[in-house]
């Protein structure tokens, strides 16, 4: 059931991204970036904000970032500057986190999202700049103090902001999933939201239909499950037609979403804001990036998503819907196209397959298609042994539930369980004459006219063959037999 | 002539000729900081152990023939510059008990006996607080006494690297400058102190002060000790973006080039109100040296030079009120006892960790960073920093070095002015426009006024280190103001 908003109202919602980018060292530091190390042991002088140390920049990142920049058809700054963002925290140790204000790196780009009428609609993004990251403040498992960990201080970020250009909660998730799977694509961001690689700030206003100007906004903090995103987005919009509809007036604030109730509560209004305090850092040069380089970095540039799904329906005759299933994450995409490669088997078969049987069992097991048990060889195997007719597709099945089991490849299990397919003739000729010397009632009956029966035969000659007599072998037979 | 009063060139001929070894050498010069540094307070921290230590690897090390030019040299290390394993408090009770977990790049640089010059650090040299004063009265550690008359000021921020040198306790130190806090402690100290071009000396383990105008140098009783020490602290270093990655000119070599043709120019601007008629005097006689040294000399024009002093007063606190932001109590540094909630444990840290003149930079610049008032002051003195930087451009295409004085006159009493930051910050009315601007720039002894020393300030284009020592030192061939002592620290 999905939401709509009420009657007369309409939602004006902008999205800010942090993606963490996959670099090995720090944006400032050589310090390592990599996750769950025990606290404060990826903490050099520079990220502890040690008196003297002096950021030098991670060229990676800067490569990281323009490579989402293409991605999204944005503008790459030839010239971008960062700049000192202050404010006091302790997991924020040099006391100003060191961003990009001004001149960001990308501006201007935009990502075409796919609405579930399948409506295609463009959602501007307004900039991406590169940033550090804060460290993490703990406050389970100490009593009076708090923990603060500085592993995280310094990893690089590129914060993605959209335009206020989203209208509905569930936009705001396609929005979000799509560019989920371009970072990933892209293979800057490991994508993993519980983790924090990939977290989401949602501005919200609301108006009445017509009006032109905006409403006062609120910011909804880290929301860290596209569901809670769509949750929270939800909540936030009732809560603020409420409020008007009742006379009151939106407060500009930052306000956390509480997974457990559903509900955003309000954190700090604009009042009590920091105030920035944004100068260029005098530590850092200005960053150039030439034409040349952004044009070597566009050279190496994946296939992305939209290509790629171009390409299945182009190239291996699929609908848009399996296209766009199958090229949903770069590892399924290879997935597939191994299958089709490897089975020789027709691509709409493979396809089937993959979605429906392979993502089926995945999705039962709760696995990544990373981890899938059976392997794109080991399927292809399978469907080799369809195509060539050693087994039916039914068969094919349980072969399938056995290779998942762990019982071998496709070609070991049809051999241990005797699952060769029946073409010979004489065996199927001799099961039917079985059959219709055991149903001597419904043979009449076939015969008298009743031609529904005809499933019923070939039901249980594939029962009387367990189920391995060739499917087109018994119907041909069967006609001809059941004629008399 | 006593050990210390040897320069540079005279100490490195006699170690290596064994004359003395470095031990002797240092355990003279701690000495020397044991009989006379109560009067001073110009070091912070002695590090004797380690300092001798140092110096009986440099012998051993010159035993071997190895060793360069400084090897087994003694110097004082402002206490900014960052010491793994020692103290550096950066003159401020906020890093009263801070012991640096690692060396500043120029540490390394003068100190490593393997990769370095090999020289010895004495300890670790008082400063105003952070770097901010003129005068050293800011300093957590107290004043420093100018050795010319111990009732003056030495000048600031340097005014522990000055006082030591000036008075036999270092035969030369390490400074920094941010608006002239190398040259005019220099300048009432009769000492030699060059700044060079922003980005020419590594800042890497320096703690900021302003980023963008913070530059290392040296003091030293010479134009040629200055030379060689310059030397061994310059170069790129990949640790700080800022630093520039070309090659440092051979400054002992360029140093006895004659000066015939040399262009000198003399901004009108400094030499107008304000400057002391006896410091004045000293200036124009030392032009006159120049002349009689082959140089032409030419008025220039400098027309944005008065506005140097409230540029700089919005940079400078604007950056330092950012630099000094991670000093919070949590991580080093004081940390205020009792606190009850984190804004409590900030406010009082920093409360209690600063002296008043920071505490007044870090409101300053606060507020000229804050929303509605950014553009009105520091995007406005960044536009005038530009025009400054235009003014030198312009004076360089006509000349090859500018002269003027260095400060408005000789050392002041203690405590004269420090009732009145206006009166103090006007200190610098001469030598904050080289740091503006990113220009190298030096002073020298140039005379006396009422038996206190005068400087004189030289100023150079970009990366021109070599010829402004190259002037200094055939300056210094031609007098000897450099060559005179405070009473009771010759011998």
């Amino acid at each position: 059931m999905s939401y709509s908003i009420r009657e007369g109202w309409e939602a004006v919602i902008g999205l800010e991204v942090h993606c963490q980018l996959l670099t090995r060292s720090k944006i400032f530091s050589g310090a390592a970036t990599a996750y769950g190390a025990e606290p404060n042991t990826q903490a050099d002088a520079v990220t502890l904000g040690f008196p003297g140390v002096l950021p030098v920049l991670n060229g990676e990142a800067v490569r990281m970032a323009v490579t989402f920049g293409l991605a999204v058809d944005a503008r790459i700054a030839e010239r971008c500057v960062f700049a000192r963002k202050h404010y006091f925290y302790p997991d924020l140790p040099k006391g100003y986190q060191i961003s990009q204000y001004e001149l960001p790196i990308v501006y201007q780009g935009k990502l075409d999202i796919e609405l579930d009428d399948g409506t295609v609609k463009t959602v501007g993004i307004t900039r991406a700049h590169l940033e550090e990251d804060a460290g993490k403040s703990l406050h389970e498992n100490f009593t009076g103090v708090s923990g603060i960990d500085l592993n995280r201080a310094g990893t690089p970020l590129i914060e993605i902001v959209s335009e206020p250009e989203i209208r509905s909660p569930a936009e705001a998730v396609a929005y979000l999933k799509k560019l989920h799977q371009l970072v990933v694509y892209l293979g800057i961001c490991d994508g993993n939201m519980q983790e924090g690689s990939f977290r989401c700030d949602a501005n919200v206003s609301v108006r009445r239909k017509g009006e032109t100007k905006f409403g006062t906004r609120t910011e909804t903090k880290n929301v860290n499950s596209f569901r809670y995103v769509e949750k929270a987005i939800e909540f936030e919009i009732e809560r603020q037609i409420d409020v008007i509809e009742s006379g009151g007036r939106i407060v500009q604030e930052t306000r956390l979403f509480n997974p457990d109730t559903g509900e955003t509560r309000a954190m700090r209004t604009k009042e009590d804001a920091n105030d920035y305090r944004y100068f260029p850092d005098p530590d850092l040069l200005p960053v150039l990036c030439s034409a040349e380089y952004i044009a070597a970095i566009g050279a190496g540039l994946p296939e992305l998503p939209e290509a790629k799904k171009a390409r299945f329906q182009k190239d291996y005759g699929l609908s848009a819907y399996d296209a766009a299933v199958l090229t949903g994450s770069k590892q399924l995409a290879a997935y597939y196209e191994a299958v089709v490669k490897a089975s020789a088997a027709e691509a709409k078969l493979c396809a089937n397959w993959v979605i429906t049987d392979l993502l089926g069992a995945l999705n039962k097991l709760g696995k990544d298609i990373a981890e899938s048990p059976v392997s794109a060889e080991g399927l292809a195997g399978l469907l080799k042994r369809i195509a060539d007719k050693t087994i039916s597709g039914k068969i094919a099945k349980e072969v399938f539930e056995a290779m998942l089991a762990g019982e071998g490849e496709a070609d070991a299990v049809i051999k241990a369980r005797g699952l060769v397919q029946i073409t010979d003739e004489s065996a199927i000729v001799k099961a039917i004459e079985e059959v219709m010397a055991k149903n001597p009632g419904q043979l009449a009956d076939y015969r008298s006219g009743k031609d529904k029966l005809f499933g019923f035969f070939v039901g249980q000659v594939m029962k009387a063959t367990q189920g391995k007599a060739n499917p087109d072998a018994v119907n041909r037979l069967l006609k001809e037999k059941l004629a008399g | 002539m006593s050990l210390h009063e040897l320069s540079l060139r005279a100490l490195a001929e006699g170690l290596r000729a064994k004359k003395f070894s470095s031990v002797e050498l240092t355990r003279h010069y701690l000495d020397r900081i044991a009989a006379h540094d109560k009067a001073l307070n110009s070091y912070v921290t002695v590090t004797a152990e380690r300092a001798l230590a140092q110096a009986a690897a440099a012998d051993a090390a010159l035993a071997r023939g190895q060793g360069g030019p400084l090897t087994g040299i003694p110097l004082a290390q402002k206490d900014i510059f960052c010491t793994k394993g020692v103290r550096t408090a950066c003159g401020s009770k906020m890093l009263d008990k801070f012991i640096a977990p690692y060396d500043a790049t120029i540490v390394e640089k003068l100190h490593d006996p393997a990769g370095g010059a090999g020289m010895v650090m004495l300890g670790k040299v008082n400063m105003d607080e952070f770097a901010m004063g003129s005068s050293n009265e800011t300093s957590w550690y107290g004043p420093v006494k100018n050795p010319w008359d111990l009732s003056r000021v030495p000048g600031g921020s340097s005014g522990g690297s000055v006082a030591s040198v000036a008075a036999g306790l270092a035969p030369v130190a390490t400074a920094t400058d941010t608006g002239g806090s190398i040259r005019q402690p220099a300048s009432l100290t009769n000492l030699t102190g060059i700044k060079p071009t922003y980005g020419r000396v590594s800042r890497y383990g320096m703690i900021a002060f302003a980023s963008s105008l913070d530059q290392a140098g040296v003091v030293a009783r010479s134009a040629e000790d200055a030379a060689a020490v310059l030397q061994a602290m310059s170069g790129y270093d990949p640790r700080d973006s800022t630093s520039v990655e070309r090659p440092i000119d051979d400054y002992l070599g360029g140093l006895a080039a004659p000066l015939q043709g040399l262009r000198i120019g003399l901004p009108k601007e400094y030499f107008a109100e304000g400057l002391d008629p006896g410091a004045r005097t000293c200036i124009e006689a030392a032009v006159k040296v120049y002349q009689s040294l082959g140089a032409t000399v030419r008025e220039v024009s400098l027309p944005n030079a008065p506005l140097s002093v409230p540029t700089y007063y919005v940079v400078a606190p604007a950056e330092a009120s950012s630099n000094l932001a991670r000093f919070d109590g949590v991580r080093y540094g004081h940390r205020a006892e009792g606190a009850t909630s984190l804004n409590d444990l900030y406010e009082r840290s920093r409360g209690e960790g600063f002296g008043a003149e920071v505490q007044r930079r870090i409101m300053i610049g606060t507020y000229v960073l804050s929303h509605g008032y950014y553009d009105a002051y520091y995007l406005k003195a960044q536009k005038v920093r530009r025009l400054i930087y235009e003014d030198f451009r312009r004076a360089f295409a006509e000349v090859d070095l500018v002269l003027g004085p260095t400060a408005q006159s000789v050392a002041f009493k203690l405590g004269d002015k420090t009732d009145d930051p206006v009166a103090m910050y006007l200190n610098d009315i001469y030598t904050i426009a080289a740091n503006l601007a990113g220009i190298p720039a030096m002073s020298l002894p140039c005379g006396f006024v009422g038996g206190l020393p005068v400087g004189m300030q030289l100023m150079g284009n970009f990366f021109e280190e070599g010829r402004m020592l190259n002037a200094a030192h055939q300056f210094q061939l031609a007098t000897d103001f450099h060559r005179q002592w405070p009473k009771g620290f010759a011998s």
